[in-house]
């Protein structure tokens, strides 16, 4: 059993390196080899749920020591517990998805091998994250997630805008993990208090902070600080305002990898951090206020900017902005469970919408919704499983997103009203974007031009090949049934903290409403045709500039990069060029020069000269004697 | 009647033989050269793995010691030797310098004495990590400085009579002021003696007076600072690394700076443990100075190889900090960054040479899309620089972390500037990466070859040895830190 957790993350890594070593030039045995790694992973998982149940589960915990110093003793760990099996559950599950689908969309690229290389090791490093025992670790593999995003995010880097998308993923994960490492070295200095070697692992860090607390041994205040520089690792990952820049821009790459790192990794991977590192934000009440405030804040935030998108993938990035947002709100109100369940849940829908948007955009050759129209009966599969995603993601009951919605209200009816608010605010405002993007492209006319889908590829618009309608179809299944699989059950008792509330019927019913509504009115509006009066809309634009816009934060951030750190590193650079080395260097070879020129003077050459020093020197060596005798 | 010659010898002699034998080689057998070359590095790299694989870690301490009496008047041996740092460092040395030379199969002019002078060099800095005597340390670090300014000034590029003979005088007169440092250490002592070993457990003994320590050692730190090279005295290194040819670069910024940190470790801090306290301090703040404004100047550049240059005197920023905080974690950060820093470096000049020779323009903005032209060179270039950010899976990553836990708790504000450096680094690598090999190819560039096989071996080789150790730390750890107990123990 031991072995188990090792196997299912380095499977995909071994496929990696297979494929970057023997299979570059083959797409089939890439294509097996990544499928392949992933399914081992899959099963390993299966395999490890198959021991969690029952009343005592088994929790695997398998450790080698990387770095043994003195002083300093890290180690490499992998934790398999119940959160880790169903996040593993759910990276390979949706991986696996995405990976088939991908042997679709990517057919004809040229450079097919490298995806999947690049797959496989986005696939290994997330698993990393899931299973890591402790923080260096999970420092590791985040890292490597930023990396393999990189890459990704990237792939087509030939064009400009996909190599700065990936360029811009990195560096904004970075600026994040500055805050994260700090954080992981304040933890590492309280663990060692009243007397204890210091650890990073998570198991015992988790015995050890609440005792801490309790016995008076450090302030919550001091460990909010730990928390809030946890946190910022997951601005970054998770894509929280202000650090959420990079994730639209990150829709440069193909759009199965979109729906990879949209749904079930990367992002989802800041929420994972505070739901497994749960024991410190729970004794660190400032940190969670702050968490939860951030999240509510983004997740209407992002839903505002979806409204007025036109690229079907961009409205998808936002959407995924959103619902972030609400399980970093769900998190830091406490709830623990709903948070986690939004995750699992949202990880299948968005995946689901994901490959839809890419099946979409395959057929139509276009990411602008007003290019679709009446796909839903030219690609009926593509249609309607998209439907059932956009309801799921709607919280149409009984569909999965409803439950795991449901609970997140919940928990903020109980606990914040002004969040619970924002949450339903928010839950409207998705509606309606999705209403509105169901609507444009999926209904009504197609807006395709007749001579370009009969003259276009093969022959005008269809539904996509097998590999990737197959990935859909499978996605439905927990998209429809997530809020029967006993989710939220599997993950009680999983943490330290967090607080539980019940099903409350009056905020199902108006989350229903809401969400009926804003799909009803997004439907009149772009299907029916209602628009509203010149006049209101002439109001309107107003109100869209800063939206469409997307608040000026990019500007804002574009102009810092440019005035401040670009001028420092100009100014710098000129420093370097004329003071340290126009005045202090060339200055130091003036002086020896200078110098040389004036005693080259007494060089004279004449002997008449040279006798006039010997004179002087010999008065002088005569008169110091003298003195001294004296 | 066999040579009495050790393992260690071996090492250090081997490529000065072969600069021997080079000269006797006729004009225009260029192979020859060649052949010969690789056959003289190739050995000293074998003897370097045998030493790091059989190195004894349980006894550890210097080993494989070799000692031939030469003036015993003035106390003056030939003594080598290798203890768990020099090792590693060694290793790094031989790593470069043979991969070095079959980089340098490109080198068409004046085959033969370039390959001499590339040889000596070699031969130079391996005695300097090899020698327990600091007569012959200082002698070997003469003999390493001097090869420089003919290899830079004929074989380089640009402004390469300007960048040699600056080069050539920073390193002098850090030279200099370092053998005033070693005079003054020699004659306060009283021992009568240049044995590095005797000096050592003498001077634990019989300390010098405190006073007098803090008065010598800046003429140590600084001397061989300026190799380091320490910010302000930096400035002779990045236009060195630019103006060499690549194996030079590779050499020069993957194991020459090293020496600089390599000899404050192993002299001053040894020597002069007050001193250290003294000063290590401030060594600390300058250390800053170098990461941070190294790395900012780093941006501003627009010449590759101008804006790895300013980011190796960053990264020495890191092994400096690693050094002042004085514990057991900081210094084997600081020496297996040395070793990470220098692979990672070799790589990445070796990378840009073999673009350079081709496109003969070294400004990042010219390149252009080079990826899709030039996929292996340009993945090895892209992973040194992902390195060298601090990418999990190098050695870097691995190097910079223990700095970072070493000085979190000894100097704070310079810790939280050093992590920030790791944010500056991904900058202004990110960005060249960006503009020399991503967009589309500059239709300029249409002609470029990757490498052949065989130019890929040396790549290989440091990816290598870059990756194993990322991978598994543990491997040059365990042999570092039975070297750091001694070192720890003077400074107590």
């Amino acid at each position: 059993m031991v072995a188990l957790p090792w196997i299912l993350l380095f499977a995909p890594l071994l496929a990696c390196v297979a494929i970057v070593l023997g299979a570059r030039k083959s797409k089939p045995a890439s294509t097996a080899l990544a499928i392949g790694g992933l399914v081992v992973s899959f099963v390993c998982a299966l395999q490890a749920l198959m021991h969690a149940g029952g009343e005592h589960p088994q929790i695997i915990q398998s450790s080698l020591n990387w770095i043994n110093l003195p002083g300093l003793l890290l180690e490499f760990g992998l934790l398999l517990d119940k959160p880790a099996i169903l996040m593993s559950l759910v990276v390979t599950g949706v991986g696996l998805m995405v990976f088939i689908y991908s042997t679709g969309y990517m057919k004809e690229d040229r450079s097919y091998t490298r995806y999947f290389a690049c797959l496989s090791l986005f696939a290994f490093s997330m698993l990393g994250i899931v299973l890591s025992n402790n923080f260096v670790s999970l420092f590791i593999f985040w890292e490597l997630v930023g990396a393999s995003s990189y890459l990704l995010i990237g792939y087509w880097y030939e064009k400009p805008s996909a190599a700065a998308a990936g360029k811009k993923a990195f560096l904004v994960n970075r600026i994040a993990d500055f805050g994260f490492l700090l954080g992981i070295l304040t933890l590492w200095n309280i663990s060692g208090l009243g007397g204890h070697e210091k650890t990073l692992n998570f198991v015992e860090l988790a015995h050890r902070i609440p005792e801490f607390v309790h016995g008076g041994l450090i302030s919550s205040a001091t460990l909010s600080v730990a928390a809030a520089l946890v946190f910022c690792g997951v601005l970054g990952k998770s894509a929280q305002f202000p650090l959420h820049v990079w994730l639209p821009d990150a829709m440069e790459g193909p759009t199965p990898v979109s729906a990879l790192i949209h749904a079930a990794t990367m992002v989802a991977a800041g929420v994972y951090l505070i739901a497994r590192t749960y024991f410190l934000f729970w004794e660190a009440p400032q940190a969670l206020i702050m968490v939860a405030w951030i999240g509510g804040f983004t997740a209407l935030f992002a839903a505002s900017m979806a409204l007025v998108e036109n690229d079907i993938k961009r409205i998808l990035a936002f959407s995924t902005l959103s619902q972030l947002g609400y399980m970093v709100m769900a998190l830091g109100l406490g709830g623990y469970t709903a948070g986690i369940y939004h995750l699992t849940t949202h990880a299948f829908f968005k995946a689901l919408l994901f490959l839809g948007a890419g099946s979409a955009i395959h057929a139509v050759h276009s990411n602008d919704i007003w290019k679709m129209g009446g796909l839903l009966k030219k690609m009926p599969i593509t249609g309607w499983t998209f439907l059932l995603a956009t309801l799921a993601l709607c919280g149409i009951f009984p569909l999965s997103g409803f439950w795991s919605k449901d609970e997140i209200l919940a928990v903020a009816f109980h606990q914040n009203k002004i969040l619970y608010l924002v949450g339903t605010l928010t839950a409207g405002l998705t509606a309606f974007y999705m209403g509105r993007l169901f609507s444009i492209a999926f209904l009504g006319e197609s807006r395709v031009h007749h001579h370009e889908e009969s003259h276009g590829h093969h022959g005008g618009i269809h539904e996509s090949p097998w590999a990737m309608t197959i990935p859909l179809m499978l996605l439905t299944i927990p998209t429809i049934f997530g809020g029967f699989m006993g989710f939220p059950e599997f993950l009680h008792h999983t943490t330290h903290g967090g607080i539980h509330v019940e099903f409350n019927m009056t905020v199902a019913i108006i989350s229903s409403i809401v969400a009926i509504g804003g799909l009803a009115l997004a439907f009149m509006i772009y299907s029916k045709g209602m628009q509203p009066s010149a006049a209101a809309q002439k109001k309107l634009t107003w109100l869209a500039t800063p939206l469409t816009r997307k608040y000026w934060i990019d500007e804002i951030y574009r102009y810092l990069n440019q005035n401040v750190q670009q001028q420092g590193a100009v100014f710098l650079g000129l420093f370097e060029k004329y003071v340290i080395m126009g005045l202090f260097a060339n200055g130091m070879a003036k002086i020896t020069g200078v110098t040389g020129l004036v005693l080259r003077r007494i060089q004279t050459g004449r002997v008449q000269s040279y006798a006039f020093m010997v004179w002087i020197g010999f008065a002088a060596i005569f008169l110091w004697v003298f003195r001294w005798v004296q | 009647m066999g040579i009495p010659m050790g393992p260690v010898s071996a090492l250090v002699l081997s490529p000065i033989i072969g600069a021997i034998l080079l000269m006797m080689v006729p004009q225009g057998r260029d192979k020859w050269v060649r052949w010969i070359a690789t056959a003289f590095t190739a050995v000293p790299l074998l003897i370097a793995l045998h030493c790091v694989y059989h190195y004894d870690k349980v006894l550890g301490g210097y080993q494989c010691l070799e000692k031939i009496s030469w003036i015993p008047t003035l106390g003056i041996n030939y003594q080598v030797g290798l203890d768990g740092i020099s090792v590693v460092l060694v290793l790094l040395h031989s790593l470069c310098s043979f991969t070095g030379v079959l980089v340098s199969y490109r080198v068409q002019k004046r085959v033969k004495e370039y390959y001499i002078f590339y040889l000596l060099l070699i031969g130079g800095v391996a005695g300097v990590f090899a020698s327990l005597d600091l007569f012959f340390f200082y002698l070997f670090y003469e003999m390493a400085v001097i090869p420089m300014f003919p290899l830079i000034g004929i074989w380089g590029s640009k402004d390469k009579e300007y960048a040699t003979m600056k080069l050539t005088l920073y390193l002098t007169a850090g030279a200099v002021l370092a053998l005033i440092g070693l005079s003054i250490v020699y004659l306060a002592s009283g021992a009568q003696s240049f044995d590095l070993i005797f000096l050592e457990r003498y001077l634990m003994q019989n300390p010098l007076p405190t006073q007098l320590q803090v008065w010598v050692f800046p003429f140590l730190l600084f001397g061989f600072g300026v190799i380091a090279p320490m910010w302000p005295l930096h400035s002779w290194s990045p236009l060195g690394h630019a103006s060499a040819p690549s194996a030079v670069s590779m050499l020069h910024a993957g194991v020459l700076m090293k020496l600089g940190s390599y000899a404050i470790l192993r002299i001053a801090m040894q020597l002069l443990p007050a001193g250290a306290q003294f000063w290590m301090p401030w060594v600390a703040i300058i250390a800053i100075m170098n990461i941070l404004y190294g790395g900012f100047v780093a941006m501003a550049q627009k010449d590759i190889k101008f804006t790895i240059g300013y980011s190796s005197s960053s990264h020495m920023g890191y092994v400096l900090l690693g050094l002042a905080c004085m514990n057991p974690v900081g210094l084997n950060g600081a020496v297996l960054l040395m070793f990470a820093h220098g692979i990672m470096t070799a790589l990445a000049f070796a990378a840009i040479g073999h673009i350079y020779d081709q496109t003969h323009t070294r400004i990042t903005a010219e390149w252009g899309g080079l990826a899709r032209q030039i996929p292996f060179v340009s993945t090895l270039f892209i992973m040194a620089a992902m390195a060298s950010s601090g990418l999990p899976g190098f050695a870097n990553f691995v190097s910079e972390l223990l700095i970072f836990f070493a000085s979190w708790n000894v100097y704070r504000w310079s810790a939280l500037a050093a992590i920030f450096g790791i944010v500056t680094t991904a900058f202004y690598m990110l960005r060249t990466v960006r503009t020399a090999f991503f967009g589309p190819l500059n239709p300029k560039w249409a002609e470029l070859k990757d490498a052949t096989n065989f130019e890929k071996i040396p790549y290989l080789i440091l990816l290598a040895a870059l990756m194993i150790v990322g991978i598994w730390p543990r491997s040059l750890l365990e042999i570092i830190s039975t070297a750091t107990p001694n070192i720890l123990a003077h400074l107590k």
